[in-house]
């Protein structure tokens, strides 16, 4: 992408950001009244984070054996809590020994 | 309370939100930069943006060169939550705040400062709130600045092995809320399985990655509030 192109993507990204944070702070004083509504709403962000996830980490290195390795290490270390700095570092470190090693 | 102590409580009631910032921020950095984006426009979008998950998410798109339409959608999509947040946050402020005032508040609404400022007792003050913001939003920004710069200086090998860092904090985000919640792992479970059916079955693996996260995530909230529907309003 140019750099013309990604400072436009930037602005679009910066005035969807800030829209839906300010509208209602600025225009709207009611509650939403349906739990369904609200309850999609909070279901969004995990429902993004895991389309997100999964198959794109396995296509996110060259070698898809060495992404499959850090996959689960990242599997692992998450589901112990580990604290999202120290699972991404430990999966870019395995990926890497990975590469070294085999 | 005068202003400036208001101001000052905000400040220290953001420190625990620093050191969260700094080190995702960091994260932040260093993977859209090994994704290709220019140093100094990955620190733009922290600047700019000051969202985790929707510019994780646009990030990711520009690095794929999706359309901008695309990406202004699904970064909306993303940031749809923040409607309730600042539902919520407007019971919290005096209704006669001036506009520039809400606008600074408005923008200071991430995840983790509108669940601190919900938490304090009381009316939310301005100045609260603008010191509320302050360290996140050095701490953000200052540690995309270091992440995206410290890439550059690193062996192709190691660039390379990077790219799984974006896809390893949202594991890191999901499962330690996936183990309390079924609901959340009802969702961000189908939510998968949907993604993977669009990369895998021929037809459909023809959509753009940024319509099939839309569309994954449409389904798997809508079944995760049919399923699950919350009672009260943990808006959280």
């Amino acid at each position: 992408m140019s750099t013309a192109a990604t400072l436009l993507a930037i602005g679009a990204m910066a005035l969807v950001t800030f829209v839906p944070r300010f509208a209602p702070l600025a225009f709207f004083n009611k509650r939403i009244e349906s739990k369904y509504i609200r309850s999609f709403l909070h279901y969004i962000p995990f429902a993004v984070l895991g389309a997100m996830a999964f198959p794109g980490i396995l296509y996110s290195v060259p070698d898809m054996r060495a992404a499959l390795t850090g996959t689960l290490a990242a599997l692992i270390l998450g589901f112990f809590n580990r604290g999202i700095m120290t699972v991404s570092v430990c999966a870019v470190v395995i990926v890497y020994a990975f590469g070294v090693l085999i | 309370m005068n202003t400036k102590s208001q101001f000052n409580q905000g400040l220290r009631d953001g420190v625990p939100v620093v050191f969260g910032y700094l080190p995702v921020g960091f994260a932040f950095g260093v993977t859209a930069t090994a994704g290709g984006i220019p140093p100094w426009l990955v620190v733009l979008i922290s600047l700019t943006n000051f969202t985790s998950a929707g510019q994780l998410m646009g990030a990711t798109l520009i690095i794929a060169g999706a359309p901008i339409f695309e990406i202004a959608v699904t970064t909306l999509i993303i940031n749809i939550r923040y409607v309730i947040m600042s539902m919520s946050f407007s019971q919290r402020i005096k209704p006669n705040m001036p506009l520039a005032e809400k606008m600074i508040a408005a923008f200071a609404i991430t995840d983790e400062i509108f669940a601190v400022a919900s938490l304090k007792k009381g009316e939310v003050t301005f100045n609260y709130i603008t010191g509320l913001v302050s360290g996140p939003y050095i701490g953000w920004s200052l540690g995309t600045l270091l992440g995206a710069y410290a890439t550059n200086l690193l062996p192709l090998g190691v660039q390379q092995s990077m790219g799984i860092a974006l896809y390893a904090m949202f594991i890191a985000l999901i499962l330690p809320a996936a183990r309390e919640s079924l609901a959340v792992t009802v969702v961000a479970g189908v939510a998968v399985a949907v993604s993977v059916l669009f990369k895998t079955l021929p037809f459909l693996s023809t959509i753009s990655a940024g319509y099939v996260i839309i569309i994954c995530t449409i389904i798997a909230a809508a079944l995760g509030a049919y399923l699950f529907p919350r009672e009260e309003e943990d808006l959280t």
